[in-house]
């Protein structure tokens, strides 16, 4: 097991890489979900503005 | 003083360039300030590292090239700008004449106003940087061909950020990496001078890309003056 | 058959349908392309062999690859979209390119740092910059930001939608040529370093997990795309009446 960690003596610069595409990863599918919700959001308090004034 | 009713293809065109030549014979600034910035920032290098002989020799082709990139970039914002604020251009975009037309005669208006002189004054730096006189004769070369391709990119550049705030940061950040191949053929095909190396592939280059920003540098610049000015 | 096909496709284009569409495809390309990643993932640093010459460090070629491969992949979206957009007038051909944008600037990041990672043991250093690949790689991610940066630049939509497509179709004639000058120039020197991605004649062991990565990535940025595109579609659409009876129909 320790022996798959250390992945040769290269384990910190194998582990980093993996590490970071996890992180981008995530990072996209977080940005691209909050975008979403903040749109949705924005048109939805303008258009129930605009209702609650008609 | 009648000028007939349809200007031929020619006749627009040099009139374009007049007329530019002309505003900047006027502005004198447009034309110095890039060449003052030009030698200031050669003259950074020099006292930022050192003035070791071997090193000069060593820097001075880089310097030289990302100098003149750095000038003509500073330039490139007032391509449009004054024609923008005094409304001519609208008039050149619902000009009879092809726009596309219209774009390279200011280009080429820029190019012998900010790119030129600067191809002119090039050797005075290159002898302080102690480049011997062939490599010289490259490093001429090499810009001309350079700045011309820098003009043209710029072009685009410029009409597709004139009017916008902080246009001028903008613009350097869109014409960079595009001007990138310019500079890395540029300045090592002087180095490789510099080493007694053949030039001749570098040389080819450069004028190879030049030949193609000039076919469709004018064309996107064009598109991109009747966007920005919608 | 073929009068299917074009209801279909005439379809897509319209904003609604694409939203309604899209967001039936998203699950099943998030899950496909999850799971292809994960066994890439777990294959690729637990089961495939090691290298003759790199050891494990070679395992990086998992992420570099499809990494560098999605970047430009996404610019191409990207000037595809855009050149459809500008010819076409197409509004949803502009929201996809705007869209790919930020994912394509992400890879392209993933790339470079991955890479230059797998250079630390294997070249000795951090960054070298007489090598064609990083240089061209590098100037791409400067122009996503030069994209995206004119995009913001711009407020008015329309306006900005077809500025950044000229910009994005000009980048596009140059990145061949940047890369291809850049290789030119390093092979013209012999540089001191040699590329050799993948390593030696790989196997089918190695080989395997790097289809799986490649495809899993490319069905994963699929879902990302149609996601933002979704938002972008919803942003660009908050006016029209659709857009109103979906959220006001959610909501009520």
């Amino acid at each position: 097991m320790m022996e798959m960690l250390a992945m040769g003596k290269y384990g910190a610069y194998v582990w980093s890489s993996f590490g970071l595409m996890f992180i981008v990863m995530v990072a996209c599918v977080v940005q691209a979900r909050s975008r979403h919700r903040k749109m949705y959001q924005q048109i939805e308090s303008r258009l129930k503005a605009m209702d609650s004034t008609s | 003083m009648t000028e007939p009713a349809n200007p031929t293809l020619w006749q627009g065109f040099a009139a374009v360039v007049k007329r530019d030549l002309l505003l900047a014979y006027k502005r004198p600034g447009d034309m110095l300030n890039p060449l003052f910035f030009f030698a200031m920032v050669s003259t950074l290098f020099p006292l930022a590292i050192g003035p070791a002989g071997d090193q000069l020799k060593l820097l001075g082709p880089g310097v030289v090239w990302v100098a003149a990139l750095l000038s003509v970039l500073l330039s490139l914002n007032s391509m449009y700008l004054s024609d923008l604020e005094d409304g001519s251009l609208d008039q050149l975009i619902l000009s009879p004449q092809p726009l596309p037309l219209i774009a390279l005669g200011k280009t080429v208006a820029h190019w012998l106003v900010s790119g030129f002189p600067l191809v002119l004054v090039s050797p005075l730096i290159a002898i302080t940087y102690q480049m011997p006189t062939e490599t010289i004769g490259v490093m001429v070369v090499t810009l001309t061909l350079g700045t011309i391709s820098l003009s043209l990119l710029g072009s685009v550049g410029a009409a597709l950020t004139v009017g916008l705030n902080r246009g001028n940061a903008l613009l350097s950040l869109l014409v960079l990496p595009l001007a990138m191949p310019v500079l890395i053929f540029g300045a090592r095909t002087v180095a490789l001078a510099a080493a007694d190396d053949a030039v001749s592939a570098g040389v080819y280059f450069l004028a190879a890309y030049c030949m193609l920003a000039l076919s469709f540098a004018p064309f996107a610049a064009a598109a991109a003056l009747k966007i920005s000015n919608e | 058959m073929f009068r299917h096909m074009w209801i279909f496709l005439h379809k897509l284009a319209s904003p609604p349908h694409f939203y309604g569409l899209a967001a039936k495809m998203i699950p099943w390309f998030y899950v496909s392309g999850l799971l292809l990643i994960a066994y890439g993932t777990i294959a690729g640093l637990f089961y495939a062999p090691a290298d003759y010459q790199q050891g494990d460090a070679f395992r990086i070629i998992y992420v570099h690859v499809p990494a560098a491969y999605l970047s430009m992949m996404a610019y191409s979206i990207m000037a595809i979209s855009a050149g459809i957009g500008l010819i076409w007038r197409m509004k949803l051909a502009h929201a996809v390119a705007a869209a790919a944008a930020p994912l394509g600037a992400w890879f392209t990041f993933l790339a470079l740092a991955t890479g230059s990672i797998w250079g630390r043991p294997m070249w000795g250093t951090w960054w070298e910059w007489g090598d064609p690949r990083l240089t061209s790689e590098l100037i791409m991610l400067f122009l996503y930001f030069g994209y995206m940066s004119l995009r913001a630049a711009i407020d008015e939509t329309s306006k900005a939608d077809k500025a950044s497509a000229v910009l994005i179709l000009v980048g596009a004639v140059n990145v061949p040529i940047i890369h291809f000058s850049v290789e030119w120039w390093s092979s013209l020197h012999q540089g001191p370093t040699l590329v050799r991605e993948g390593g030696p004649a790989i196997e089918t062991a190695m080989l395997y997990p790097l289809l799986g990565m490649i495809l899993g990535f490319t069905l994963f940025f699929g879902a990302l795309l149609l996601a933002r595109v979704r938002a972008e579609v919803l942003h660009r659409e908050r006016r029209s009446r659709w857009v109103r009876n979906l959220i006001l129909g959610e909501s009520a």
